[in-house]
């Protein structure tokens, strides 16, 4: 094994902390690593230094790399030792302490300093510059005391220094030369918004104004202005800009000019010394900004392991750090003669646009107040996108893009590569393209290679647009929607077949249909057992084995494993009884978390599934059933108090929602059901977002349906209105049973109604008699084999004992 | 070692397992899931799936897999590999079948711990 290379790196800011971690990962044995560093500790983020600043962080939460860190990679990391020296032609570094030591390569990252002007009294204790996590505490310390602060600088750091003193308590003014803030990023306008925002926040800001002198004797007591205006202050904070370091370079004799000047391979002049971070000028620019500085780490990284990668400059794109204030710029604002400007302000809203072109293309973007369609300009302007087609909407934003009727897969298209399409499984739309290029052409063989839209399923839609957007018209969008991978057939034919074709087992239905697979999936499995159960109430035995977990032991399956038990308490109402039993239950299986739920229940979570029957033993004693809060069947009602105490009630809302839930426990349904019912329209109970609900008035009773409170938010619909609550129960059996039978396995009565039509069901349910009438027969027939307590049956009868036993081997008494 | 090739445990009987189904066991402070197919095979997995350690046992099973109850990662039974786009694997135990019994060679560190 050949000796390791000696790498010296002086500064230990966040470019090299990136570049040694992609270093570590590419080639941990080649170089023996020795960092130089002159601050007193280790790696952190100093993007973060407002947040501390304003209190939101403090240190231990900005570090990105601790000692441990250093250690594991056998880095040697000299805190607090800053490099006097470097002799490039012995390749030596020497150390403030005196230390030297040879080197291989060198890297210096030495970043910048901030500028102090030399203004009389710029030495005085309590004038500070911003730059590291020292001056953050020594800024923290003089806030301590509260009183004044003066920012001179109206740029990004004196800005979030000026935002984080006065989140402090102080009472700060910014001190700013040009005639408007951030002149370099804004506007004239903008800055106008920029200016109302910070004034609203407590900060005054003075522009065009020149800092003349810094008072004080011992300590510093205020500035004076160039017209003679007299601040008074405890704390001056210089915020006017950086410098790369250079010195170190500069007595090396590299050649340096604002910086340290580099190559695309972030090599300077001399051949095993390189640079990168705030410190270097590449192709005649310094960068203060952290993304250009973490590309350099990843070149140089490179360049170390004599991998090719050439850095080629960066977009420089900025974001304000200050709590209120949405801002975002990016490219070039010098705007020169060629350039022109596409501006959109509304003042009342607090939104400004700017975006500067140049033939056609985008070449800086500034947003002010609605930054929501940067990530779409910053794309535009870094493809160097021809955008005069649409240069006339431009400024409203990708949403805007494309005349309804337009090809609808213009907004997928217009998405970045690294844009994310599935948010439950964090995909983005270059792996799915890349999938569909590898040869998967339907939406389940995207599903299946990349989990896109597998879950929750609300991106399906945009999947679908990428597998036409690069199949064009090979891709045929699936007109039926197959049950599973199992079979070709949808829900509704496999519905429609079970009763044509008198179906009765899931055997069958798979020998019938000729499901694909010897015995079907998780997904089809289920959805058959309902189908059934639905079909054939009375002559269909129920298909344990398919069922879901929780079906199955009739309690919610947690992420540890262990369930929670959530008991029906009728209409959301309960007694001293019933509460003392379940503190007693809770006490005694030592239950660790019990907690209300939103269908006014009570839910005991982290139940041991041993212990399942035993805690429904002594809930039975004190009356309570499974309250089917892991069913895809009736779940809750809801209720208010209704007329019996609520000075606003029409009706005994109380007393119809339990009445309600007597009636519709225990049924299977296609998804679960939640219903609510409110004594007046004020509706306490919330019935307008339910499944069903019921919204009494003086006149009688509006039932309404279809609504949604979870992955989409939709108010009800209206059914109709009753005089009477008999009518209420058999309208919505009628409608529940009309459900059971059409619903799809896991379709809320929301996405039911939608595709059967409002009116449709409100003709069958509300002014057919018969039909309405047909349904609640069915129903009532149906509850008579439903209706019984699956927790007595598991608890008292024993059944399906065997989820519940808890075997156990022991090794030692194995062998003996 | 010799020993090691007589030390099968003993872990139920293969009546007590539900078809389409399974039961889990402790073995030795560790839960092991032994499943039964449609067609009668006998399978012991650790009950963990490599996901989330989600409790296998209570998953449904079809075919030669188990849909872990938690977020419906796919495992086959014949490897304990996660199917699909998911990766991860579930440790797999060789079986005995012996007298309507199901035995299983614990891992040999779990046998050393114990010596």
């Amino acid at each position: 094994m050949s000796a390791q290379e000696q790498l010296v790196v002086i500064g230990n800011g966040m470019a090299p902390g990136r570049m040694l971690e992609h270093l570590t990962k590419q080639d941990k044995s080649r170089y023996k690593i020795t960092i130089y560093n002159a601050e007193p500790r280790v790696n952190y983020n100093r993007l973060m230094l407002s947040p501390v600043l304003s209190g939101d962080k403090t240190y231990a939460d900005i570090i990105t790399h601790d000692d441990d860190w250093y250690e594991q990679n056998g880095i040697t990391l000299h805190k607090n030792t800053p490099v006097n020296h470097i002799d490039s032609a012995g390749k030596t570094i020497t150390a403030a302490c005196g230390k030297t030591q040879s080197y291989d390569k060198l890297v210096i990252a030495t970043g910048s300093s901030p500028i102090m002007i030399p203004l009389p009294g710029h030495t005085l204790p309590g004038v500070k510059v911003y730059r590291d996590l020292d001056d953050v505490e020594a800024m923290l310390e003089c806030a301590k005391s509260g009183g004044k602060a003066i920012v001179i600088g109206g740029g990004l750091l004196g800005l979030e220094a000026a935002d984080g003193l006065q989140q402090q308590g102080m009472s700060v003014t910014v001190v700013h030369l040009a005639e408007h803030l951030m002149e370099k990023q804004l506007d004239k306008p903008a800055a106008f918004l920029l200016e109302k925002a910070m004034a609203a926040k407590g900060i005054k800001i003075l522009t065009s104004s020149n800092t003349k002198e810094i008072n004080g004797e011992n300590t510093v007591t205020g500035v004076t202005l160039e017209d003679g205006t007299h601040l008074p202050a405890e704390l001056v904070v210089m915020a006017v800009g950086i410098r790369p370091s250079t010195a170190l370079a500069t007595d090396a004799g590299l050649s340096v000019n604002r910086g340290i000047l580099v190559n695309d391979q972030m090599r300077t002049s001399e051949e095993s010394i390189y640079a990168l971070g705030e410190c270097v000028e590449h192709r005649d620019v310094c960068y203060g900004l952290v993304a250009p500085l973490y590309d350099m780490a990843k070149v140089l990284a490179s360049a170390l392991t004599d991998q090719d990668s050439a850095y080629n400059g960066a977009v420089l794109s900025t974001k304000l750090k200050v709590s209120g204030v949405d801002l975002f710029s990016a490219g070039d604002f010098t705007g020169d003669h060629d350039a022109e400007e596409l501006v959109m302000r509304d003042a009342t809203a607090g939104v400004y646009r700017r975006l500067i072109l140049r033939n056609n293309t985008i070449i800086g973007i500034v947003l002010y107040g609605d930054t929501s369609d940067s990530a779409w300009y910053l794309d535009l302007l870094k493809q160097q996108q021809d955008v005069n087609e649409f240069r006339a909407t431009l400024l409203f934003g990708q949403a805007y893009q494309g005349e309804p009727g337009a090809d609808p897969t213009a907004a997928v298209a217009a998405l970045a590569d690294s844009a994310e399409i599935c948010g439950c499984n964090g995909i983005c739309k270059s792996t799915i393209v890349e999938s569909i290029q590898a040869g998967q052409h339907t939406l389940d063989a995207v599903r299946a290679c990349t989990k896109a839209s597998s879950s929750c399923g609300t991106c399906t839609g945009l999947v679908e647009q990428l597998l036409s957007l690069e199949l064009g018209d090979n891709f045929k969008r699936q007109a039926v929607t197959p049950v599973c991978p199992c079979t070709d057939l949808g829900h509704a034919d496999v519905r429609r077949l079970i009763k044509a074709d008198n179906l009765i087992t899931i055997d069958e239905v798979m020998q019938a249909l000729e499901w694909r697979t010897s015995c079907g999936c998780a997904k089809c499995r289920p959805a058959l057992n309902y189908y059934l159960i639905c079909e054939w109430p009375i002559d269909y035995a129920d298909d344990y084995q398919s069922r879901f977990i929780n079906e199955r032991v009739h309690a919610n399956i947690q992420n540890d494993g262990t369930f929670s038990v959530v008991p029906r308490m009728w209409g959301g109402v309960t007694s001293a009884a019933e509460l003392r039993a379940i503190a007693d239950v809770v006490d005694k299986y030592d239950i660790p978390t019990v907690k209300v739920t939103g269908g006014q229940r009570i839910d005991m979570l982290g139940v041991k599934k041993d212990e399942l029957p035993a805690v429904w033993h002594d809930l039975g004693k004190a009356g309570f059933v499974s309250g089917h809060a892991y069913a895809k069947g009736l779940r809750t009602v809801k209720t208010c108090v209704g007329k019996q105490w609520c000075r606003f009630g029409t009706q005994d809302s109380t007393a119809l929602g339990i009445r309600l839930e007597k009636y519709l426990w225990g049924s299977w349904t296609p998804a679960k059901v939640k219903l609510a019912v409110s004594g007046c329209p004020r509706n306490c109970a919330e019935a307008t977002c339910k499944d069903i609900g019921v919204i009494c008035v003086d006149s009688g009773f509006e039932i309404h349906f279809a609504g949604a409170a979870g992955l989409d938010i939709k108010g009800t619909e209206v059914l109709g209105h009753v005089n009477n609550e008999d009518d209420v129960v058999l309208k919505v059996s009628a409608l529940m049973q009309m459900y059971r039978e059409q619903g799809f396995y896991l379709e809320r009565i929301y996405k039911w109604a939608r595709r059967i039509g409002l009116d449709e069901i409100r003709s069958q349910i509300m002014d057919n008699a018969d039909s309405c009438n047909t349904y609640a027969t069915r129903f009532t027939a149906s509850q008579k084999v439903a209706q019984h307590d699956p927790w007595a049956q598991r608890s008292e009868q024993k059944v399906h004992a065997h989820e519940f036993s808890k075997p156990t081997i022991k090794l030692v008494e194995a062998t003996a | 070692m010799n020993r090691s090739e007589q030390f099968w445990v003993r872990l139920c009987s293969i009546d007590e397992i539900p078809k389409r189904g399974a039961i889990r066991v402790e073995l030795d402070q560790k839960q092991v899931a032994i499943f039964k197919t449609a067609d009668d095979s006998i399978y012991v997995l650790d009950d963990a799936c490599p996901h989330k350690g989600g409790p296998l046992s209570d998953g449904i099973v079809h075919d030669n897999c188990v849909t872990c109850p938690l977020h419906n990662w796919v495992i086959s039974l014949e490897d304990g590999c996660a199917t699909g786009a998911d990766k991860g694997r579930t440790t797999r135990y060789k079986v005995l079948l012996k007298n309507g019994d199901v035995h299983v060679k614990p891992q040999l560190t779990v046998w050393l711990s114990q010596a």
